[in-house]
């Protein structure tokens, strides 16, 4: 089946099997590897993009269903060589350790702020919720959208 | 985890999607049930029919004391619905507790119901709401209680080739209180239990008493003996003591049948305690 699908702002027309999951057409036919595939499962979050504004996790939506749509990955978030503030957040707090984790929860604290410019730290912890990180314990990570908020407001 | 091969459509019509359903197509909404399912190879569908293009299933309506919500509306679109939270805030409270923010962006509330998880959230708020279930076949149509919808663990009321199209729930008088209390299971975040109140109160008694009970046995329940000894004035502990009484407690890896029913008793009356004190 034939899917245009627009990425970063580019937009790509590609034959693909119905079975293609999105994370596997932006790895493999874009080879955008910024997203990660921590799980495979749904449950870690680590594959998360923005599908016409909207967080998902792109290991659990097969390319066909995002034919005609907008995708965001971790590489779209930049503007040349200036940052999004919530990656410059995660600099700067050391929302980071191994890295594995962070394009997800970058796009998903993306998700969180955009809905909710002043988010509570229980807010952010329920935004957090479908994302898994090994390393930091989280409480940078949570530190680091508040940071982003601050930045905002 | 690659999924078997299947031929997809994307009909923009109910009426050709019922059309390729009755034909043996496999209904996919958001696919957060469905596609991990897949990948496993649980489900193996040869056609999959994708229902999100098909617009007449979107929509939340208030008509007649009633909201009207299109099977395709997302978990995110109930819990952030402003006509939802005002009128119907049992559902948006309990829609805000499944699964993580891109669950709710994609999973939808006709997939779920469909789907009949024992642990899923929604049931248990669609029970205490005694909500109503708009089923369509290609040559058919009927209304279905939720009780009569949820029969075991993934079996539902819907025979071959019929889709949820709709879920009715009503417009909540402003003096009832509602709360959705769960206890998540930490990897996944569905329902170990939970359990969706309803309370109306007047003088000081109670006078309505809804409770809703997922995760506990294979179906999602309306408590009866909770709900009586409510209204005939028994104690709120007393009365969610006896909320698995007679029910075929649930056993897994992560809580066996005993600690599944103490569960249900505690965060029964958690819900309870949370729904009276929003009574006004
Ligand atoms: C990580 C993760 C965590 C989750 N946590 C929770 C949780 O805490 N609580 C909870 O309740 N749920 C949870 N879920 C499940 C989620 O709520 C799903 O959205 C829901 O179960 C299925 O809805 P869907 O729209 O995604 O359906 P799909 O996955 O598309 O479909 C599910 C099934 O229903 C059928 N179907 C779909 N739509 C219809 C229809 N309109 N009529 C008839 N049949 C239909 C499909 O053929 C399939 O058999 C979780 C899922 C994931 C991936
Ligand atoms: S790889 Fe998609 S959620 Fe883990
Ligand atoms: S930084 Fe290593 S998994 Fe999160």
């Amino acid at each position: 089946m034939t899917v245009t699908i627009t990425v970063n702002g580019t937009q790509h027309t590609h034959s693909v099997e119905p079975r293609l999951l999105l994370i596997h057409y932006l790895r493999e036919h874009l080879s955008l590897t910024g997203s990660h595939i921590g799980c495979e499962t749904s449950l870690c979050g680590a594959c998360t993009v923005e599908l016409n504004g909207k967080a998902v996790k792109s290991c659990s939506i097969f390319a066909v269903q995002c034919n005609g749509a907008q995708v965001t990955t971790i590489e779209g978030l930049a503007t040349g060589d200036r940052l999004h503030r919530v990656q410059e957040a995660f600099w700067n707090e050391h929302g980071a350790q191994c890295g594995f984790c962070t394009p997800g929860m970058v796009m998903v604290s993306k998700q969180i702020l955009d809905r909710n410019p002043d988010p509570t730290e229980a807010e952010i912890r329920h935004g957090l919720e479908g994302n898994l990180c090994r390393c930091t314990g989280y409480q940078h990570i949570v530190k680091a959208v508040q940071a982003a908020a601050r930045v905002r407001a | 985890m690659i999924p078997q091969q299947f031929e997809y459509s994307a009909p923009k019509s109910l009426a050709e999607a019922l059309a390729l359903i009755a034909d043996g197509g496999k209904p996919l909404s958001g696919g957060m049930s469905l596609i991990p399912m897949m990948k496993l190879r649980l489900a193996a569908p040869d056609r999959v029919v994708d229902l999100a293009r098909i617009a007449e299933l979107s929509y939340i309506r208030e008509q007649a004391g009633s909201i009207h919500i299109g099977a395709t509306t997302t978990h995110h679109e109930v819990e952030s619905s402003a006509v939802i939270r005002a009128k119907c805030p049992l559902l948006a409270e309990t829609a805000s507790f499944i699964g993580d923010v891109q669950v709710r962006n994609l999973g939808t509330i006709g997939g779920s119901v469909a789907h009949a998880d024992p642990s899923a959230d929604y049931p248990a708020a669609l029970q205490a709401l005694e909500a109503k279930i708009v089923i369509k076949g290609a040559a058919s149509e009927r209304t279905v209680s939720a009780d009569d919808f949820f029969v075991d663990t993934f079996t539902t009321a819907l025979e071959p080739g019929e889709i949820v199209t709709e879920v009715i729930v009503p417009v909540e008088a402003a003096s009832t209180g509602t709360s959705y209390q769960k206890l998540l299971q930490p990897a996944s975040g569905f329902a170990i239990v939970g359990v969706a109140a309803r309370i109306q109160k007047s003088g000081g008694k109670i006078t309505l008493a809804r409770v809703g009970v997922t995760g506990l046995s294979n179906r999602a329940f309306r408590a009866a003996a909770t709900e009586q000894a409510l209204t005939s004035g028994t104690a709120v502990q007393a009365a969610a003591d006896v909320v698995a009484q007679a029910i075929d407690a649930n056993s897994d890896l992560y809580a066996s049948a005993e600690f599944r029913a103490h569960l249900a008793a505690v965060y029964a009356a958690r819900a309870i305690d949370a729904a009276i004190r929003r009574t006004s």
